[in-house]
């Protein structure tokens, strides 16, 4: 599906408040529509759930004190705190990233009452990892870092022992900072990144030569943003119909789109939509909601807020 | 804290006469630099950054309209190990008594210090420097560099 030029804008939906700090983090429910999971520097997390009725949204519960709960299972193995954490495709495995440098790699043992078993601790950044992030469809593992490079994790032989295949440094025309974010579009044959470097970056890799089982294929860089956000970029996602969505310490959140223009160069991106003053303050996540139709995106900042916009022609 | 002094006999500067203003409300380099030029040094908290020249009033970019601050600030000693404590001492207080739709940047002044960029980047990454903050000796030697006597 195309997305269309005409007159495009954000539109702001609702102001999620609650928080009594900075929000670092938005979660769309995969499976339930209109449900957001945010987490805050004040120490919870809220679950805002839309009403089918009003369509507007409340905050259902609030998260705190996770300790003092009855949790399920409790994975210890970083030495500070944990930044990230991604399910791959399939839900068997689960990669987590910290401060301590390193990539943990959990597997579920459904026989054994959903134990979490370590199957690999991967060193390879020599600073913090900001984000790890599975493939949307092969079980490869991407991190990006403080070391201001981003890592591509998979096991290649019988042992099932993963290994760093790809490191995509300032020297394959990476990032010159730290990398804040990673994600993929709906295909997983592209990949933005974005970085303290101001710059937003789309990679890409032959996605049908790597399901055919033929072995590792290495990304390669396709174009990069710069230019658009005057300060460290934290957050990057691609929406299922092709809009990558920014979000920065500029306060704005951006929308860029695939310019479909046929250049000798190459495929190139531009700018669909620039909202100033998107918030107060830094924005420090933007995520599109999971399903096609809605175009509605969550964002969340060190105001304190939580927002859903709406990609949507202007009147 | 180490119980050797790098800088022992630091090179302490003549006090510039302050400029008095009742007109509190805008946010300029005067102002600015009014809210960190008492932080005292983490080696000699008898002086401040100000007495040691590591901040002057040239060290304070502002632009109100864009809600902007750049300080830009001297270590006395290119190799001291301590930049990161003042650069984060300065950042603290500015974020405490600027309004909230400040950005503010704090640096090392270009060729002043071997470590600059390192020291650069941890000022800038928020979260690096949200984490420092969790260091209950680290906010203890903050906070008594800010204390006013």
């Amino acid at each position: 599906m195309k997305v269309m030029d005409k007159n495009l804008g954000l539109e702001e939906v609702q102001k999620l408040e609650g928080h009594t700090d900075r929000v670092w983090n938005v979660a769309w429910n995969p499976a339930a529509d209109g449900v957001i999971a945010s987490c805050s520097a004040d120490k919870t997390v809220r679950i805002w759930e839309q009403s089918s009725l009003t369509r507007s949204w409340t905050c259902k519960a609030v998260l705190e004190g996770a300790h003092t709960r009855s949790s399920v299972s409790v994975l210890r193995g970083h030495e500070s705190e944990v930044k990230s954490v991604s399910w791959n495709a399939s839900g068997s495995l689960l990669a987590t990233c910290g401060r301590d440098k390193s990539v943990w790699i959990w597997e579920i043992q459904p026989e054994e009452d959903d134990e979490f078993d370590t199957i690999a601790v991967l060193t390879g950044h020599s600073e913090d990892v900001k984000m790890v992030l599975w493939h949307p469809t092969m079980d490869v593992l991407f991190s990006c870092s403080y070391d201001n490079t981003i890592k591509i994790w998979c096991s290649e032989d019988e042992d099932g022992d993963y290994n760093c295949v790809q490191t995509l440094s300032e020297l394959n025309n990476g990032h010159s900072s730290t990398v804040w974010s990673i994600s993929f579009n709906a295909a997983g044959d592209k990949m933005v990144t974005c970085s303290d470097d101001l710059a937003v970056k789309i990679w890409k890799t032959d996605i049908s030569r790597m399901q055919s089982g033929e072995g590792y294929v290495p990304w390669t860089h396709v174009c990069t943003l710069s230019g658009f956000h005057d300060r460290t970029i934290y957050s990057v996602h691609w929406s299922r119909d092709g809009v990558i969505a920014s979000g920065a310490g500029d306060d704005t959140i951006q929308l860029f789109v695939d310019s479909d223009s046929d250049s000798v160069d190459g495929p190139s991106y531009k700018l669909l939509v620039k909202k100033e003053k998107a918030h107060e303050m830094d924005v420090n996540s933007v995520q599109w909601a999971p399903d096609k139709e809605s175009r509605l995106l969550a964002s969340a900042s060190d105001d304190k807020m939580v927002k859903i916009w709406k990609l949507a022609s202007e009147p | 804290m180490d119980s050797v002094l790098t800088n022992k006999n630091p090179i302490i500067y003549p006090k510039r006469t302050r400029r008095y203003r009742t007109d509190q409300s805008s946010t300029d380099e005067f102002s600015s630099t009014n809210r960190i030029r008492d932080i005292k040094d983490p080696e000699h908290p008898e002086l401040s950054l100000e007495d040691l020249n590591v901040l002057t009033e040239e060290s304070v970019e502002v632009d109100d309209h864009k809600s902007y601050v750049r300080i830009t600030f001297t270590p006395t000693l290119p190799h001291c190990h301590l930049p990161t404590h003042i650069g984060l001492c300065i950042l603290v207080k500015l974020v405490q008594s600027l309004p909230a739709r400040f950005k503010v940047d704090v640096r090392v002044a270009p060729g002043s210090h071997d470590k600059e960029t390192t020291v650069n980047k941890q000022l800038g990454d928020k979260e690096r420097v949200t984490a420092a903050l969790e260091n209950p000796e680290l906010v203890a030697l903050l906070n008594k560099m800010m204390q006013v006597c």
